[in-house]
């Protein structure tokens, strides 16, 4: 890898964290399968021979007729009638998990929520879904949402911090105050009645919340450049004749990137609970998404089922842990104070 | 000493320097009043001198150094300097981006070594951060460059790649000489360069300002409080005042023959080793508010020669010429009564 001796350094004293190590790569791993959901858990096979043709149902659509079906429609491949059809002519190949989030099981040996079984490792919901597979697509639009949110907050968080720390003066006034009375509002309830206004889906439900979570930035942002902005370093700068912007960019935001990190765990934990809380409270995503919230809720109305709330509880608390975990690691890392 | 007052072009002029700040206050910021922290400063700077700036705290010396530079906007009056290339250019009136070719002509030197480096850059970054915004961007010149320069301040190349909080007070403040030296300027605004060091580190790092003076042929505004420094290195001194220039001399001179009181005042602050009391009189009293500064001369209320014409008349920096060993010397003093004491 090409780094900087810097970066290089960076990147050793984050090596020599093992617990951060760990999260990171245990991370990455089920991160990186929940991205590839719909080749690990989906009602479609993988692949279709038929008639000495290949066909890859989970990326196309192909119409039943195509395997000698009678319907104009995409073929059921979960009917064992379809599946018996193409096995005349050739065989298909079934993802480990033979359930997508939304596919309804309905030869279920028990009523729905029915319990762990060896073709539902971890039980199905009250709606007869296979736990297992609402999870894993949970996991993965909650770990997007909160790294998008995240980013989006750090970014608009840290210009205005940094705007208003670097030039003070009547608009750290003006928009100090403007952050008081926003800052006020109470989030969680303003973005119910938006969401009540508007139809919520991943991307309404990202800027609703994107309005408010930028400013656990501003504060520690502002605050270190209101006082870097008078250190002897930065009048040096000045004196050099670098710009504005170059001396924030440079000078400045460098320092205040370890407590823009340090911050950063913790938005992206508390983004991924706060969308938990509102799929649990039932304002958040549409209906039938896969959302560990709404899980939880039906965790709560049916606790003859434990296996419901014990898996999401689980899966929420290993992800929030690692995120912690690594963000810990990364943030020290930056640190230039620390021994190397 | 070096007499360069008549048949050499200066290479800095300072007319009528000024740096008023408005004080406000009360519920809707009505002015309340003028702090005159700078109020009409001249002085020259020659080619390869040293020019000495000292005074009281809080007498706007440390001002003068920075609106100069501007880093910070002065009021009023002209800071004419004398290019490279013979130009000569107004930095008062001239925006940031007109002066950015002449920003590595003209340099720094902080008096606190701990904030004036970037904790989170390498020695290298900060060296080199000058000669980048000065346009080089060939990463060997860049290198070499800061080789040089650090082994000129008496460092190892092996330093470069540290980072600041791996030094010690006077190892950063050649750090902080060398990055003001790399672009190799001719005017350096030094203020209070060696007041935040150990006596021991301090004289090490004025024999490095003195000796890289000569062989880079550099011109100091040097700014302090301390006399004794002053006196070590400084071709010529100025006395600030309350915002004013109250005499200008020779160092020898001006350290032997005080022609104004305060500057007598300020001799007799010295401690001398050899002495058990404090000679002369101590000045009494504090420096006035610069908000609210005392009629006529700002002196007048410390001052043990003052007449009711201080109270008065605000006394104009005169010439005046003196001798030493026969040979004339231009000397300027505001004092209404310089002859007097001259002959005293």
């Amino acid at each position: 890898m090409n780094l900087s001796k810097i970066n290089r350094r960076r990147f050793d004293r984050f090596k020599s964290n093992r617990k951060a190590v760990w999260s990171f790569w245990l991370f990455t791993f089920l991160f990186v399968v929940s991205l590839f959901s719909e080749f690990v858990a989906n009602d479609k096979p993988l692949i279709v021979s038929y008639d000495n043709q290949w066909y890859y149902p989970v990326l196309n659509s192909y119409p039943e007729t195509l395997f000698g079906g009678e319907f104009e429609t995409e073929a059921e491949y979960k009917d064992p009638f379809v599946v018996e059809l193409i096995e005349e002519k050739g065989w298909l190949l079934f993802p480990i998990v033979r359930y997508s989030h939304q596919t309804v099981i309905s030869d279920l040996p028990s009523p729905a929520p029915s319990g762990p079984t060896a073709e539902n490792w971890l039980g199905t919901d009250e709606h007869g879904r296979d736990l297992f597979a609402r999870i894993l697509y949970g996991f993965r639009l909650s770990v997007l949402f909160g790294f998008i949110l995240t980013i989006a907050s750090a970014v608009i968080g840290v210009s205005a911090g940094a705007v208003q720390g670097y030039y003070g003066g009547w608009l750290d006034l003006l928009a100090q105050r403007f952050m008081e009375v926003w800052g006020s509002m109470p989030m969680l309830y303003i973005v119910i009645i938006l969401a009540s206004v508007v139809q919520p889906s991943f991307w309404v439900l990202l800027v609703f919340m994107l309005l408010f979570s930028w400013m656990s930035f501003v504060g520690v942002v502002r605050a270190e450049f209101l006082r870097c902005r008078n250190y002897d370093y930065v009048k040096a700068a000045r004196v050099m004749g670098m710009s504005d912007r170059r001396i924030m960019f440079k000078h400045i935001l460098p320092n205040a990137m370890v407590a823009t990190m340090t911050f950063m765990p913790i938005v992206l934990s508390g983004s991924i609970t706060a969308l938990t809380g509102l799929d649990f409270l039932g304002f958040g995503l549409p209906p039938g998404s896969a959302s560990l919230g709404e899980l939880l809720s039906q965790a709560k109305n049916n606790l003859q089922a434990p296996w419901i709330g014990f898996s999401v509880f689980a899966a929420l608390g290993i992800m929030t842990i690692l995120l912690v975990f690594v963000g810990e690691g990364v943030r020290d890392a930056f640190d230039p104070r620390q021994t190397y | 000493m070096m007499d360069n007052s008549t048949n050499t072009a200066p290479l800095v002029e300072v007319e009528a320097l000024q740096m008023h700040f408005s004080m406000k206050g009360g519920a809707f910021s009505r002015r309340k009043g003028v702090i005159k922290a700078v109020d009409g400063v001249n002085f020259k700077i020659y080619p390869n001198e040293t020019f000495g700036l000292v005074g009281e705290s809080g007498c706007g010396k440390t001002t003068v150094g920075r609106a100069i530079l501007k880093a910070i906007q002065p009021t009023a009056g002209k800071v004419i300097y004398h290019s490279k290339k013979g130009e000569k250019i107004d930095f008062v009136t001239m925006s940031n981006k007109e002066l950015r070719p002449y920003r590595q002509e003209v340099q720094m030197i902080f008096q606190d070594p701990y904030s004036s480096l970037s904790p989170r850059m390498t020695v290298q970054e900060i060296l080199e951060e000058p000669l980048r915004l000065a346009g080089h961007t060939d990463k060997k010149y860049l290198y070499d460059q800061a080789v040089d320069m650090i082994q000129q301040v008496g460092l190892r190349s092996s330093h470069l790649m540290r980072y600041p909080h791996a030094f010690s007070g006077g190892q950063r403040q050649r750090i902080g000489i060398a990055r003001a030296l790399i672009t190799r300027p001719r005017f350096i605004v030094a203020d209070e360069a060696v007041s935040a060091l150990d006596v021991s580190v301090q004289a090490q790092i004025l024999e490095i300002l003195a000796e890289l003076k000569d062989k880079l042929d550099l011109s100091f505004l040097f700014i302090s409080h301390d006399l004794s420094v002053v006196k070590y290195l400084c071709d010529r001194v100025g006395v600030m005042y309350l915002g004013r220039i109250v005499e200008v001399a020779p160092t020898e001179s001006l350290f032997s023959n005080p022609l104004h009181p305060y500057t007598e005042a300020l001799m007799h602050a010295i401690p001398d080793i050899n002495e058990r009391e404090i000679r002369g009189d101590i000045l009494a009293g504090e420096i006035p508010d610069a908000a609210n500064p005392p009629s006529g001369c700002a002196f007048h209320n410390r001052c043990k020669y003052a007449k009711d014409k201080c109270k008065t008349d605000v006394p104009a920096l005169r010439e005046f010429t003196d001798t030493i060993e026969g040979q004339p010397i231009l000397r300027q003093s505001a004092c209404h009564f310089v002859e007097e004491i001259y002959n005293k």
